[in-house]
């Protein structure tokens, strides 16, 4: 690796991010901010969401339960693809602090899966007249909570930490697999559930006054997850670094030497 | 390269005759599950027929998660595992060697088993020669899935519960696709589109699973 720092100094910033040390102090400077920013954004996203935004034609208010829906999806596939590409990282390079964040993204992509299926299962019995159909995507989100806890249960599984995040990192990139056939599936399987809504390509068919607020609380849902994922990893650096002098000296209020 | 293949197959196929009676058992389970499904739901053949397709796909798939297992436990245990890993040659080779003799003492047997619960369970005769070919490719594929997960829990004391919370997620495109292919053919359509899919999934396993049991045997197998 020492080529790669010497052949150019863009790289520098790379290397500086392997470091658990250099990882918690610079995010506990962004932690306030990013949380007062996931806290407006949600905070405006729901409530013009969920008190001015127009009824919608047929479902009334019920359809309102999408802001907290897509969000979550949105987020639970997202939260996959950080954790491959984290675990990746850390199989590439080496890198601990990148198993520290592929270990973290597993429990909130679990959580936020199973928010998405609950939302999913109450926005259902209103609009379809039952909590649970074996439709393509509510399938597919199932099985992304499968992988979820497929990788949750390898990581703990290993009695020291470096098999079981090389162990869960394969697993997640095997897994990223599945995360082509989850679209495609839209495609293939489509029964119940609505098409897509929001694509990136084309011009969504909600109502600017639906998606707006959608958006906003897309934004925030994604400024959550990073608050989430650096809290997360920050706990995580302090367990797996606690034998280290800057964790001692942090914890115990010492002067740096 | 093709030497590690076929070395590790014939000593695979071996060990296996050797021990024909743990081979014989995913067979064994294959066929007395069977039994379980007109005790279960009902005797009658119409219904049976309705749902045999479906079922006698679940049963393969845990029939093969059942084998899984012992991929590559035993060679753990003795130590041979480890001597394969220092080998100087390409490790995918062997693994896939290793897959394809799994898959002629597990999945073959169950292809050519599968009449017989066909006739148990009442399948239309529409259904025999699509069943056949897809359990053919798709017990393929569960191995060749299968052999990643055996070698990420191959250090694992108790991975066998685990090995199939791992590797049921992936199995999900196999069974939907197998038994869509039954499925229309008994309802009449023609079939060859769901098992060219699943021959395409055959392929990506091959090239790919290898590689990633190879790696995962890698990194977690020593320590």
């Amino acid at each position: 690796m020492n080529w790669l720092s010497n052949w150019s100094p863009s790289w520098q910033w790379f290397h500086r991010l392997g470091s658990p040390r250099w990882f918690y102090q610079t995010t506990g400077r962004w932690l306030p901010w990013l949380s007062l920013l996931a806290l407006a954004l949600l905070g405006t996203g729901l409530v013009w969401g969920l008190g001015f935004a127009p009824q919608d034609a047929k479902q009334g208010n019920s359809f309102r339960i999408i802001y907290l829906h897509v969000p979550a999806s949105f987020l639970a596939l997202a939260g996959y693809y950080i954790m491959a590409i984290a675990g990746a990282v850390g199989l590439i390079w080496k890198m601990k602090l990148s198993y520290m964040v592929m270990k973290s993204a597993a429990p909130i992509g679990a959580v936020l899966t199973f928010l998405a299926l609950f939302t999913g299962a109450v926005w259902g019995k209103p609009t379809w007249g039952t909590y649970w159909v074996w439709d393509a995507r509510i399938t597919s989100m199932l099985i992304l909570l499968f992988l979820y806890l497929g990788v949750l249960a390898l990581q703990y599984a290993f009695h020291s930490n470096e098999a079981g995040n090389k162990a869960s990192a394969i697993l997640a990139l095997v897994g990223t697999v599945n995360i082509p056939i989850i679209y495609k599936s839209v495609d293939w399987w489509y029964t119940l559930h609505q098409p897509a809504t929001i694509k990136l390509t084309s011009a969504p068919s909600m109502h600017p006054d639906m998606f707006q607020p959608l958006l906003v609380m897309i934004l925030g849902f994604y400024c959550f997850y990073v608050v989430a994922l650096f809290l997360f990893t920050r706990a995580e650096i302090l367990r797996r670094e606690r034998k280290t002098t800057w964790v001692k000296e942090l914890v115990l209020g010492e002067p740096q030497s | 390269m093709a030497s590690g293949f076929s070395a590790y197959l014939r000593r695979d196929l071996l060990l296996a005759y050797r021990r024909r009676g743990e081979a014989a058992s995913p067979l064994i389970f294959f066929v007395m599950v069977s039994t379980l499904i007109p005790l279960g739901i009902t005797p009658e053949s119409a219904r049976l027929a309705e749902i045999a397709p479906g079922i006698i796909w679940v049963m393969a798939l845990l029939a093969t998660l059942l084998s899984t297992d012992s991929l590559f436990a035993s060679d753990y245990q003795d130590g041979s595992l480890e001597q394969l890993l220092i080998s100087p040659q390409l490790l995918a080779m062997p693994v896939l060697g290793k897959v394809t003799a799994h898959w002629m003492v597990t999945g073959l047997p169950l292809t050519l088993a599968s009449p017989l619960l066909g006739l148990m369970l009442a399948l239309p005769a529409a259904g025999y020669v699509p069943m056949m070919a897809s359990l053919a490719i798709g017990t393929a594929c569960l191995s060749l899935v299968g052999s990643v997960g055996a070698a990420l829990t191959v250090s694992l004391r108790k991975g066998g519960l685990l090995l199939s919370l791992l590797v049921m997620p992936l199995y999900m495109p196999v069974i939907i696709f197998g038994s869509a292919t039954v499925q229309s053919a008994i309802d009449g359509f023609a079939w060859s589109g769901p098992l060219a899919i699943l021959g395409a999934m055959l392929a990506a396993a091959i090239a790919l699973c290898p590689l990633a049991a190879a790696g995962a045997l890698r990194l977690t197998s020593i320590n």
